[in-house]
């Protein structure tokens, strides 16, 4: 842990109050902008590797951190205050997928230290616009309340100490990595979520430092309920314990269909509100289609409604969509975090407010 | 108190916890979890804001149990909906539960029982799992008693709380302790006042915290005494809540109204509440008499009162109370003054019983009450019948009093009418018609008689499991023979999933309904009946069904089984070469005629006959219960004067018939031989194995394996029974029935139950002790029978051990049953006469009932070719507990 580190939160604070703070875009689509061949996925790290590496991103952290920080580097040009590390399936978990699971912290850790360069790169370039790095931490390719086998619901893939395990190793990188912030994001299943927070928790402990975590919850469709099925506020009111940075929403849906949602957590939540759609829905290929101009006027709206105080992009944004986000936003005045009455607050899919 | 302060209230229900539902405890430890979820789903759905629960059972593996029943509430968004209350006094327990909720849960309790570190590190903990928490005002020292010590306590945990664990203000309930008071003991006096003054200043010095507690221990001194309980729940409660408690356990009947007390009781419980003055106790002990229950003091001075009151009153008085003694002269009175006879019963009547079904529907009458008031409906229908005939004959007009025909039958090869009789009954009282055409009714029977009688609705029951096969067919026939008649489905077997996967499908004209119990039948009736209610009623039940057939169809193959091979060879094997089984007084069978009565009647278990009634609880808790407790005295008390009657008059006969036979294990059969020197076997018994993934050393047990196989070289022995208390039911029944007596009709039978019941445990007792006598000392009281704390067991085919209901025909042969003690088997295996009770004696140490649970197609063609069968006919008889789907048409086989 880095002084700098410790004092990204009273700075972010204290912006958060003047402005909505920019976060980058996609990384995907900027990788497969780039001509990438096995070769470079394996690296001189992992030559003869068991499986094949193509389409692990998170290895390249290890094998090309000069793509990465290329990336990086865009998203901080176009304006973004705050980068993601490229760890999104940087768990033991997901990784096993690769048979990589053991190289896990090393990832994490690789992805906080290259995010770190291009942010501290352009820090010295821009001196009065400090930029920070957040240690993204992915769902995993598994749930902890859901059963994988339809047939068999009280089966579970996954235990929550394992989860708990995984993430806890993972932090541990981000934060030897140098990231300022935390973020949980593309939650799927709020269980899964709780194990991360909880080894946040469990790091934060071990190290004797607390970073500032924000929570990112994924409405998978029009439903507008997570993969788990709660509504935004149950999923709200399972995560607070985390006292988040912030708290909202991402991938999936296009700014369009999030509104509704976006609003909701708006309402509800006692913290910064953070919100980075995809480009639009998915087309008949996969690709995404809303240009920039699009999703940053999308967001323009959602920023004069009062929605947002950190705005970004996930799926399908590029530096260009960054770019006009941060344009548009950028006279609009944050969202003010309500002052909710002090209740008892439960969930179970649904909230319940002890009134 | 003020209307919002009550609203607020939030009343924690107790029916998925272990330890305060007995019905839930028995699914828990059965491992019917799917039953166990209905529970869950049924008190969702009856408005609970949380569910609580607890698997606190010694038996049990609660940290699996919690595990086990979370993820599989998290599968099910209708129970899933509303935050969790994990409940243990373990803390393993409540980590294991914490693991498995995305919302965020309410953990009860942690306390300073065992000191401040393991309170902080509890507390952390339960923050980072992201709940909140009930914390007992416990310490090192013990429970706190007054309010210093409750203060003190909750102060301090509260400091350590938020000041140093960081935990929400907001997320902590206090429970400071509800004792009983008015025990006579001086230091209890100021227990109610202690509370209420601790949950006030809690309120006001600790910001946010709540308050909770359990209830119904304030009044323990004052058991038996209803009345006198509530109002002291009353009380306390209004005191309680304006001061600030504002969650508990609190059962729906003891949340009185205030307001609504009888001056004096509000006044005295108050005295002794609050504690105003040193004679409370005992001024409220002198009157407190005068108002526990029916023909007390206090009623016998009303019951001139209302004698006094205008006809209609009186009416609703008899009907309310179930009065009977001046129902003709009152109904006599009421048709002078009305114009025509039905306007008798279509006016103070009718207007009567809706009282009585309110009530019934609000949860403050009970199903014993609702039979009562239905007898008084029956007996004044009856009284103005003739002038009615005699109307018709004079003047020609025909009336068609009821609101509806109702043909109701138990199906065939079915005998058991308990409660299709209760459910007969209420509707009757509600106005119906009902055509009750008995037990045993083919199919055909029951499609001519609702042709001829031009019925509104087909109502079915069941009590054993081949009946939901025949309900299928019934469905069958009423689709193939153009029926669109709704159709309604009940009993024991029956289930809501069973209609909607199985019976429903067969029967798309019209629309079979499940009805949970009789408390549902009138409402059910009255929407299918009803032309605007019913179009949006039947779109309901049909959305549901298919949601609950959709989920069927998940859960079904979930059942992961081990293959019948793998489970045999992890089938139980208990020490033999060091056991020496014993060996019964004789061989063969020997029968036992007019066992004595009164024998029986002493160790009858009391709560299966308070679930006939559906009056939910232990015996004989159950009597001082909060809120069915006056309910379940008044039925108590009518059942041992009948039984008075039964035995003093002999008017029912028990008989036994029991035998032993050698016996040896071969796989998962048990071959049984006439004598020791015999080889030739006399019969086989065929088991079943549970087939579910075992760890931990559990074993995958079948009933064989309490039996030593033939090659331990062990002489081993079987025994097997036949009892019956329905000797002489029917004419019982029959005479009751003549008299418009539907209440004490019904009670005849369910004490006939009973009595059977009692007389299997007795004759398995003199099976232990003597007969077989490997127990020859065992000196075990009535509640420790009843709790099956005996060694050895008599489990019975068609029920969980082995759920194959033809197996009672080989018993029954070697016993010679029929000719013996004339109980006969219908072609269900249903015993006849219904109050019968027959199984199979075990004798090993180790022996205990199991649960055979689902089975694969493996062990069905494994069990069809050791009985003989075809895989079609096995599939039938063991549907149940099929952990797959058979290609098979619902019902086409079954006729």
């Amino acid at each position: 842990m880095t002084a700098k580190q410790t004092e990204a939160q009273p700075y972010l604070r204290e912006e958060a109050k003047r402005r909505i703070l920019v976060l980058d875009g996609a990384m995907g689509t900027q990788f497969q902008g780039r001509t990438l061949v096995e070769d470079d996925f394996r690296g001189d790290l992992f030559p003869g590797w068991s499986h094949d590496l193509k389409g692990n991103y998170d290895v390249l952290n290890l094998t090309r951190p000069d793509i990465v920080k290329d990336i990086h580097l865009g998203y901080l040009e176009a304006g973004a205050d705050i980068v993601e590390t490229n760890t999104f399936s940087s768990t033991r978990i997901a990784q096993g997928d690769y048979g990589l699971q053991d190289h896990a912290y090393a990832l994490n850790k690789a992805g906080a230290e290259v995010a770190r360069a291009a942010a501290d790169e352009m820090a010295e370039r821009t001196p009065e616009k400090p930029r920070f790095v957040a240690g993204a931490i992915g769902p995993t390719n598994t749930t902890a309340s859901i059963s994988p086998d339809v047939n068999n619901p009280g089966f579970r893939a996954i235990s929550f100490d394992e989860l708990r395990e995984a993430y806890a190793e993972a932090v541990r990188g981000l934060a030897d990595g140098g990231a300022d912030l935390i973020l949980i994001e593309t939650v799927f299943d709020t269980l899964n979520a709780k194990a991360a927070v909880f080894a946040i928790e469990d790091v934060f402990e071990e190290k004797g430092v607390r970073l500032p975590v924000m929570i990112s919850g994924t409405i998978t469709d029009r439903s507008g309920r997570t993969l788990s099925g709660q509504t935004p506020e149950a999923f709200w009111f399972s995560v607070r314990h985390a006292r988040p940075f912030a708290v909202g929403l991402n991938c999936a849906l296009g700014a369009e269909e999030m509104r509704p949602h976006i609003e909701e957590i708006s309402r509800v939540a006692d913290t910064l509100v953070i919100c980075y759609p995809n480009a639009g829905l998915p087309n008949a290929f996969g690709g995404y289609d809303e240009t920039p101009a699009q999703t940053s006027a999308l967001l323009e709206e959602f920023g004069e409604a009062g929605f947002l105080n950190i705005v970004g992009g996930c799926c399908g944004t590029t530096p260009e969509h960054i770019r006009a986000i941060a344009d548009a936003v950028s006279a609009i005045p944050p969202r003010t975090i309500p002052k909710n009455d002090v209740k008892m607050r439960l969930s179970g899919l649904e909230p319940f407010i002890h009134a | 108190m003020t209307a919002s302060a009550a609203q607020t209230f939030i009343n924690i229900g107790e029916r998925t916890n272990v330890t305060g539902s007995a019905r839930f405890r028995k699914l828990i430890t059965n491992g019917d979890y799917d039953m166990a979820l209905e529970v869950a789903r049924q008190q969702v759905e009856n408005g609970a804001q949380i569910i609580d629960v607890n698997m606190d059972e010694g038996l049990l593996d609660s940290e699996n149990a919690m595990t086990t029943f979370l993820n599989l509430v998290a599968a099910e968004p209708d129970i899933a909906r509303v935050p969790v209350m994990i409940d243990s006094s373990k803390w393993s327990v409540i980590e294991a539960g914490l693991k498995c909720v995305q919302g965020k849960a309410i953990v009860n309790s942690i306390s300073l029982k065992e000191g401040v570190e393991q309170f902080k590190e509890q507390a952390e903990l339960v923050r980072r799992y992201g709940a909140a928490v009930v914390v007992m005002a416990f310490d090192e020292d013990g429970q706190a008693d007054t309010f210093e010590r409750k203060t003190e306590i909750c102060a301090r945990a509260y400091r350590i709380l938020v000041d140093e664990a960081g935990f929400p203000p907001e997320d902590i309930m206090f429970d400071p302790n509800i004792f009983a008071v008015a025990t006579g003991i001086e230091e209890h006096a100021d227990y109610g006042v202690a509370f209420i003054e601790a949950t006030r200043w809690i309120r006001e010095n600790l910001p946010h915290a709540h308050i909770s507690g359990g209830v119904s221990n304030l009044s323990f001194a004052f058991r038996g005494n209803e009345p006198v309980r509530e109002a002291m729940h009353t009380v306390f409660l209004y005191h309680a809540i304006q001061a600030g408690m504002d969650m508990g356990i609190v059962n729906a009947g003891q949340l009185g109204v205030y307001d609504d007390l009888d001056d004096e009781l509000r006044e005295l419980c108050e005295d002794v509440v609050l504690n105003r003055r040193d004679d409370a106790t005992d001024r409220l002990l002198d009157v407190a008499e005068r108002y526990k229950g029916d023909g007390a003091k206090a009623n016998d001075k009303e019951d001139l009162a209302w004698r006094e009151w205008d006809v209609d009153k009186r009416l609703e008085h008899a009907l309310i109370k179930g009065i009977t003694a001046f129902i003709e002269e009152d109904v006599e009175e009421a048709r002078q003054n009305a114009e025509r006879p039905l306007h008798v019963i279509e006016g103070p009547l009718m207007a009567g019983m809706n009282v009585v079904g309110d009530l019934f529907g609000e949860g403050k009458m009970f199903l014993p009450q609702v039979v009562k008031s239905a007898r008084v409906m029956k007996q004044a229908v009856a009284y103005l019948l003739p002038f009615m005939e005699r109307e018709k004959e004079e003047l020609g007009i025909v009336d068609q009093p009821a609101a509806g025909k109702i043909l109701m039958a138990t199906v065939k090869g079915d005998v058991h009418d308990i409660g299709k009789n209760i459910v007969g009954v209420v509707l009757q009282g509600n106005n119906y018609e009902v055509i009750d055409l008995g037990v045993m009714v083919p199919a055909q029977k029951i499609l001519e008689t609702a042709r001829e009688e031009e019925v509104d609705i087909i109502g079915l029951s069941g009590l054993i499991t081949p009946s939901l096969d025949e309900m299928c067919h019934v469905a069958a026939e009423m689709a193939r023979q153009n029926f669109e008649l709704p159709l309604l489905i009940g009993g024991a077997t029956t289930s809501r999933i069973h209609t909607a996967v199985k019976i429903h499908p067969n029967y798309k004209r019209g629309q079979a309904v499940y009805v949970t119990d009789a408390s549902r039948a009138v409402g059910v009736v009255a929407k299918l009946l009803s032309e605007q209610a019913k179009p949006v009623y039947v779109s309901e039940i049909q959305e549901e069904y298919l949601k609950v057939a959709e989920a069927h169809a998940r859960s079904q193959t979930d059942k992961a089984r081990v293959p019948i091979a793998t489970a045999r060879k992890n089938g139980f094997k208990p020490d033999w070469p060091s056991y020496t089984p014993p060996k019964p007084s004789f061989l063969g069978t020997r029968r036992f005629h007019n066992i004595p009565l009164e024998t029986l009647a002493e160790c009858i278990d009391w709560t299966p006959f308070f679930q006939t009634w559906e009056l939910v609880g232990r015996y004989p808790q159950i009597l001082d219960d909060g809120v069915v407790g006056e309910a379940a005295r008044g039925l108590f008390e009518d059942a041992q004067a009948m039984l008075k009657q039964i035995v003093g008059g002999k008017r029912l006969e028990a008989r036994a018939v029991i035998g032993f036979w050698r016996a040896e294990t071969s796989g998962d059969d048990i071959l049984l031989y006439e004598g020791d020197g015999t080889k030739e076997p006399l019969a086989t018994l065929h088991t079943l194995r549970q087939q579910m993934p075992r760890n931990g050393g559990r074993a995958n047990f079948a009933l064989s394996d309490f039996v030593a196989p033939a090659d331990t070289g062990l002489p081993d022995y079987v025994g097997g029974f036949a009892v019956t208390a329905g000797i002489g039911e029917d004419e019982l029944v029959e005479s009751f029935a003549k008299a418009n007596d539907d209440y004490n009709k019904i009670m005849a039978s369910a004490l006939a139950d009973r009595l059977a019941e009692a007389c299997a445990e007795y004759m398995h007792q003199r099976v232990r002790k003597e007969l077989w006598g490997y127990v020859p000392d065992e000196g075990l009281s009535n509640e420790d029978l009843i709790a099956e704390k005996y060694r050895g067991i008599r489990p019975a085919p068609g029920y969980p051990a082995q759920p194959d209901h033809t197996e009672k025909d080989t018993l029954f042969r070697l016993l010679d049953a029929e000719k013996e003690i004339g109980v006969a088997l219908t072609e269900s295996f249903a015993m006849y006469p219904g109050a019968s009770v027959s199984g199979l004696y075990f004798s090993h140490p180790e022996s205990h009932y199991i649960g055979v649970g689902k089975i694969d197609r493996g062990q069905i063609e494994d069990y069809a070719a050791r009985k003989g069968w075809d895989i079609d006919t096995a599939e039938r008889w063991l549907a149940p507990i099929l952990a797959y789907d058979p290609v098979r048409m619902p019902g086409s086989k079954a006729a």
